[in-house]
């Protein structure tokens, strides 16, 4: 926490999305200092998974403004630019290449800055001791040579997170990065995450309630793509509206 | 020393095929009639279209029905040389019976060598470049993308046909045999010959380039972009500019084909860069084994002898042998002959470590095996992360 700052590493301002009419978004204000890790929740259709979209430049808003780390416009920028500005997302479904192994995904994300013609040559060693490092971090250093393909679904997870450690963002966007895990599986996850929070700014759009209790700290609700409220985990899960529309409807 | 030796036994695995073919494509002169030589070469030729079509295919994921277009424009730029050099002072015979009295501007700079040759590779290079950029923009992919090429394909060879004049319409360029290459005549056996071992060469050149391409870091990121695009966008990689880079490419690969094609087979006409050509193309490596380079050439060949030997030997009906040929293929080797040979081996591997571990099967080497798997996959890279943490 000492690494926490006033400074934003994301501002979303007044931002609206539709869909042919539908509101995703709904002049959304919501933003992340240096250094946090945010929990988001709220019931389906909230528009969390848009909220990610529309950082990551996804989907354009209809109207509103995102700035990220500062003075980066994310209405000026392409999806990949944006991802080598720093700004790091892992996707709901685990999205690895299953054809290549788990090091060579990891090689892929590395080189991620290197210009098209150094594609070409080998990694460097400090680039290989970075992606040996994260193998044990996310704990695949022993199954490294395997194709990804055949990962269990958690290990995917989990090797699509080093994927984007290796790529040392700035702010991580992560989308329910604990859906069909194990219990097991899912406190490993979190340990992971906060482990992770030491380096970056993280983002956890999640839906799991037991998690998001274990391992948040600030949680921010979204209700019909609007900021129903914003809070530590205790204060939110005391709150009347947040026990209407999300709590409540999860217990009944 | 072990580890030298499993090393040079990898080499040879991995090279070994190749050289093989190499010397085999080499010596073949020396063995087989001029006719047969000339339709060796003929298939070699079609044999490096199916290596830069599987670069593009097999390991980036884009089926591409342009490759006989591209094959063709290099094709077509070549005979415009050859034609004008085995003209002299007259305009092409074609021209003149289409009533034109002069060479028309574009084609007067064919007349130099080096021209041809250049534009032939960097024309259908450069349409490839600005079709692919355009469609990878606006993220066309699969079938649409297939579907596009292929009526790209058919829309400019139906224009060849209509400019009879400029083209040579549907009889294309031919009569090319008063030309001379190094001051022999093109119909020669020194210039055919010559023309055989380039062929072999490019071929060879092609292979390995597109090898080196695969194994590389760029090589890794065109298998990513096939099994996931969208993460490879959002990993920073721009997409468009690996696809682009590959197609261009292997369009120009395809004209480097149709450049070495042409002085062989004496003729370039609309049928050979049309649709049908470019499904044949796609046929090739198909059959061969996508995404192992080494099938595009097995099944270029395989396709194009079985033509040849069923056409001569039941000239009734040998299509339906071909049909059948594809249809079995299809059905029996989904992964082509080389990903049939490859499970084979995996196989055979398999049923004879059982066989060599059915005597003296105990827990312990059981567990010995299991122990050990990972240490098998990459020995260096496991220890250093054990030395590392």
């Amino acid at each position: 926490m000492e690494s926490q700052t006033n400074e934003k590493i994301l501002d979303v301002q007044n931002v609206t999305v539709s869909f042919d009419g539908f509101k995703a978004l709904d002049d959304l204000d919501f933003s992340i200092r240096k250094g946090e890790l945010r929990f988001v929740i709220g019931p389906n259709g909230a528009g969390k998974t848009t909220l990610l979209d529309v950082v990551t430049g996804k989907t354009r808003p209809a109207s509103g403004k995102i700035l990220f780390n500062g003075g980066v416009d994310v209405a000026h920028e392409m999806e990949h630019t944006l991802v080598r500005k720093g700004l790091g997302r892992k996707f709901q479904t685990p999205s690895v290449f299953a054809s290549l192994s788990v090091y060579e995904n990891l090689e892929a994300a590395v080189g991620f800055n290197d210009p098209t013609l150094s594609l070409l040559r080998g990694l460097n060693e400090e680039e290989e001791a970075l992606i040996h490092d994260t193998l044990v971090l996310i704990g695949l250093s022993e199954r490294m040579g395997v194709p990804a393909g055949i990962l269990a679904h958690g290990e995917k997870q989990w090797l699509e997170i080093g994927m984007l450690l290796v790529q040392k963002p700035s702010l991580l966007l992560l989308d329910e990065p604990v859906a069909g895990m194990t219990r097991q599986e899912r406190n490993r996850t979190g340990e992971l995450l906060q482990s992770i929070a030491h380096r970056c700014s993280v983002v956890v759009v999640e839906h799991d309630m037991e998690f998001v209790r274990n391992f948040a700290k600030t949680v921010t609700v979204l209700h019909l793509g609007q900021l129903l409220c914003e809070g530590a985990v205790e204060d939110v899960q005391k709150d009347e509206r947040v026990v209407k529309v999300y709590l409540g409807r999860a217990h009944a | 020393m072990k580890i030298k030796k499993k090393t040079s036994f990898a080499l040879l695995r991995r090279w070994g095929p190749v050289l093989l073919l190499a010397v085999i494509f080499l010596l073949a002169p020396q063995f087989v009639s001029e006719f047969r030589l000339s339709q060796l070469g003929k298939f070699l030729t079609f044999a490096i279209v199916a290596v830069g079509l599987d670069l593009v295919w097999g390991y980036g994921g884009m089926m591409s029905l342009g490759q006989g277009l591209f094959f063709g424009l290099g094709a077509y730029g070549f005979a415009m040389y050859l034609k004008l050099q085995s003209s002299g002072d007259k305009i092409p015979d074609f021209m003149f019976w289409s009533g034109l009295k002069s060479l028309p501007w574009f084609w007067a700079p064919f007349q130099n060598p080096v021209f041809a040759i250049v534009a032939a590779l960097v024309i259908p290079a450069l349409l490839a470049g600005v079709l692919g950029y355009f469609l990878f923009r606006s993220r066309v992919k699969g079938v649409y993308f297939s579907i596009i090429t292929q009526a790209f394909t058919l829309l400019t060879s139906i224009w060849f046909v209509g400019q009879q004049a400029y083209t040579g319409g549907t009889n294309g360029i031919t009569n090319l045999g008063s030309a001379k290459i190094f001051g022999y005549s093109l119909l020669s056996s020194q210039a055919q010959h010559g023309f055989y071992y380039l062929t072999v060469a490019c071929l060879l050149g092609v292979y390995v380039l597109a090898r080196w391409l695969t194994s590389s870091r760029f090589g890794r990121l065109l298998v990513a972009v096939r099994d996931d695009e969208s993460r490879v966008r959002f990993l920073g990689y721009n997409p468009v500019v690996i696809k682009t880079l590959v197609f261009a490419l292997s369009g120009m690969i395809a004209a480097l084909a149709g450049i070495l094609f042409v002085p062989q087979v004496g003729i370039i006409s609309p049928s050979s860069m049309g649709v049908v050509p470019s499904i044949e193309m796609v046929v090739w490596v198909a059959l061969g084994g996508r995404g192992t380079l080494m099938g595009g050439i097995v099944g270029a060949l395989a396709v194009n002898y079985g033509k040849s030997f069923f056409s001569e030997t039941y000239p009734d009906i040998w299509q339906t042998f071909l049909g059948l040929l594809f249809i079995g293929s299809v059905l029996f080797f989904p992964n082509g002959v080389l990903g049939a040979l490859k499970s084979a081996s995996a196989w055979l591997k398999k049923v004879l470590a059982n066989w060599k571990a059915r005597p003296a099967q105990t827990e312990s080497q059981k567990q010995r095996t299991a122990k050990t798997l990972p240490e098998v996959v990459m020995p260096s890279l496991s220890q250093r992360v054990e030395g590392g943490s």
